[in-house]
């Protein structure tokens, strides 16, 4: 099984719109960072059962989300995850405070303590959510790309998920009809070898997922998911086959998630060696370096950056989360159902 | 008014609902070009074309998925799904998307859906075409259930359920799409709850919905002329949420009910409209009351097996009478 990938021709920039500035590259590695620690603190809150559920955490995969997303239109296009959710709202727009307080269970939070960890939402900057059905989001991702279509604006829709949901029927359902009807969906596999506790090799036919979208027809590429620059480029290509009205597009990063499936995960079912490999391959560690090579930033800059998000996500993120107010219980049936429509009860004849 | 069947009653409100706004779209198996297993789309492919009318592959769960994500950008999707059978494959999209994605949102985004969808025994179509399922869908919260009895609430619930900003699963029938009606001529939106006094009566009240009002009725008919019962008959064309208020008012006037439905007894509409009696209106009942269910059992092929299954006006009948000691 190929645990390491050696992309290193696949995916680089070849024209200057898939090349990030110094700048944005500062800022991506600031942002990744930050996912890093927020990811990191939310741990300690599950420890602390500040948090409860399930929480499935992203460290290790940050260049995929933020990768895409930066080639994205943030707030314009429409995206859609599974329920390892929290760092694709954040990347959204979302106010990190209140993903942490969705985490808490509090009113402030996202969802007002009504999602939790599996099911942030933030309609108003086009987070469609976090689903906790494995493969769940395949078909709603292409109907949000039927909807852009008929109303006729430019906007794509944009779905990530794991390897393991490639198994589900709703995989080949939705990219059957996202190709019969050419809707503007790209899907992003963030391939992390792993569906839950059991490696890819051993659930999955064909392991090389960009593969499979062959069998719809669909233009896939399969890049290294641990370096954002990569990422980026390709997702930059993948974007605008979209947005220009050539329909879906299967875009595969191959990652690796540090910590288990969920936080009720032991990781017993992988080898120290497998794991320190990847460790040497960090998004983080990979953009800081390039980036110190450069010239463009010291290590000392790094570290400043570094305990200034500490304290940030301490003060800002958990303080308010803290400080949210828990849901009121007389709002239990609240949002079952609409409030007053005028169609349930006649009178609009 | 005028009389037209139960399929061209839905036909027109999906017409209606088609020209009134570009964003409602219907799709489904066999809907568009050939127009409908059931006709209820006949000519709109043409009419509104394939990007609104659209044939889907048959993946159920798939394109109901597929209706759940565009309506989270303002289009309204009526799906057909051919069978209610097969909506069992669907069930995902339904359940775990359409009707808790308002509440998991915390009111951010819904999924104003309709599903419409035949479920019921008709003529020896075998176990896995003979399914009902609406005893399934009314137990989930965040989703409507509605159940057409006649052409005028097939016409009126669709235009509702179309408008309404909650899914609603749309429960027909096999049997019932030829059945005529009258419907008026001016558009016309049926509310999405209550319930409907159909024929009324001072000795018992018999509960139906959808196939089973009308085994209500044809019961009522003979309890009327041969054992001088009167019987009232109450439409629960909503079935989710029950119309708690309405079966209240109903027993406390006739102080005896019999529940009818086609489905098997176990976890279903007559349980919960039971349930109801026992927490609404125990001590308004004379006597106890009767639930009229089919056989548990997978329905079966062989026809005469098939009609023991299935309850009809003589059950009804039978369960009515065993209420009046001495009537039989």
């Amino acid at each position: 099984m190929k645990v390491m990938p050696g992309f290193a021709q696949q995916g680089v920039a070849e024209n200057d719109s898939e090349l990030l500035s110094v700048t944005d590259k500062k800022r991506l590695l600031r942002e990744m960072l930050y996912a890093r620690r927020f990811e990191e603190r939310c741990y300690e809150a599950y420890v602390e059962r500040k948090i409860g559920g399930f929480l499935h955490l992203y460290s290790g995969e940050e260049a995929c989300a933020h990768g895409v997303l930066e080639a994205a239109r943030i707030g314009h296009d429409y995206v859609m995850t599974s329920y390892r959710d929290h760092i694709h709202a954040i990347k959204c727009g979302s106010d990190p405070r209140a993903v942490m307080a969705e985490l808490f269970g509090k009113e402030g939070g996202t969802c007002k303590g009504r999602g939790g960890s599996m099911h942030i939402f933030d309609v108003a900057h086009r987070f469609m959510g976090g689903y906790a059905l494995v493969g769940g989001p395949f078909p709603l991702a292409v109907g949000i790309a039927k909807g852009l279509k008929m109303k006729g604006g430019d906007e794509i829709s944009i779905c990530f998920l794991g390897d393991a949901a490639n198994n589900q029927g709703t995989f080949h359902e939705s990219l059957n009809m996202a190709k019969i009807w050419d809707l503007p969906v790209l899907y992003v596999c963030e391939n992390n070898l792993y569906g839950i506790g059991t490696r890819i090799d051993r659930s999955t036919a064909v392991q090389d997922q960009y593969k499979r979208a062959a069998a719809y027809d669909i233009p896939a590429v399969q890049v290294d998911g641990q370096d954002v620059e990569v990422v980026y480029a390709a997702a930059k290509k993948a974007i605008e086959h979209v947005r220009s009205g050539n329909g879906p597009y299967f875009l595969e990063l191959m990652t690796y998630r540090y910590r288990g499936h969920s936080m009720s995960d032991s990781n017993a079912y992988r080898s120290k060696d497998e794991e320190s490999k990847w460790l040497k391959r960090d998004p983080i560690h990979i953009l800081r370096n390039r980036l110190i090579d450069s010239r463009d930033l010291t290590l000392s800059e790094f570290k400043e950056m570094d305990k200034a998000i500490i304290e940030e996500i301490e003060n800002e993120v958990i303080g308010f989360a803290e400080q949210s107010p828990e849901p009121r219980v007389e709002d239990l049936e609240k949002y079952v159902l609409a409030e007053n429509d005028p169609y349930v009860h006649g009178g609009v004849n | 008014m005028s009389q037209m069947m139960y399929w061209e009653a839905l036909r027109r409100a999906h017409d209606e609902e088609l020209g009134n706004d570009p964003l409602v779209i219907v799709m489904g198996e066999d809907i568009g070009v050939a127009g409908g297993t059931y006709k209820a789309t006949q000519g709109l492919y043409d009419k509104y074309g394939a990007e609104r009318v659209i044939d889907t592959p048959i993946s159920e769960n798939g394109y109901t998925g597929l209706g759940i994500g565009a309506s989270f950008v303002g289009v309204k999707p009526i799906i057909e799904i051919m069978s209610v059978n097969f909506a069992w494959l669907a069930t995902d999209q339904i359940v775990n998307t359409a009707a808790k994605v308002r509440y998991m949102s915390g009111g951010q985004l819904t999924a104003p859906i309709v599903i419409r969808s035949p479920g019921g025994t008709a003529h020896q179509l075998g176990a896995q075409h003979s399914a009902r399922m609406e005893k399934v869908f009314m137990g989930i919260a965040g989703l409507r259930v509605v159940t057409p009895s006649n052409p005028k609430q097939a016409y009126g619930l669709l235009k509702s359920a179309v408008r309404c900003a909650d899914p609603v699963f749309i429960n027909e029938h096999e049997l019932m799409y030829n059945m005529k009606g009258e419907v008026p001529d001016e558009e016309f939106f049926h509310p999405l709850e209550g319930s409907e006094v159909v024929r009324q009566g001072r000795d018992i009240t018999l509960f139906g919905y959808n196939i089973s009002v009308h085994w209500c009725l044809q019961a009522a008919e003979v309890l009327s002329r041969e054992h001088g019962i009167e019987a009232e008959v109450v439409d629960l064309y909503a079935l989710s949420p029950l119309d708690r208020e309405g079966i209240k008012a109903s027993v406390a006037r006739t102080h005896k009910a019999i529940i009818a439905e086609e489905a098997e007894a176990p976890v279903g509409v007559g349980a919960e409209v039971m349930a109801i009696f026992n927490e609404e209106c125990f001590f308004e009942l004379d006597a106890p009351p009767v639930r009229v269910s089919a056989a548990n059992v997978p329905i079966p092929y062989n026809h005469k097996l098939e009609k023991a299954a299935i309850p009809s006006a003589k059950d009804v009948i039978a369960a009515a009478l065993s209420l009046f000691p001495g009537k039989h």
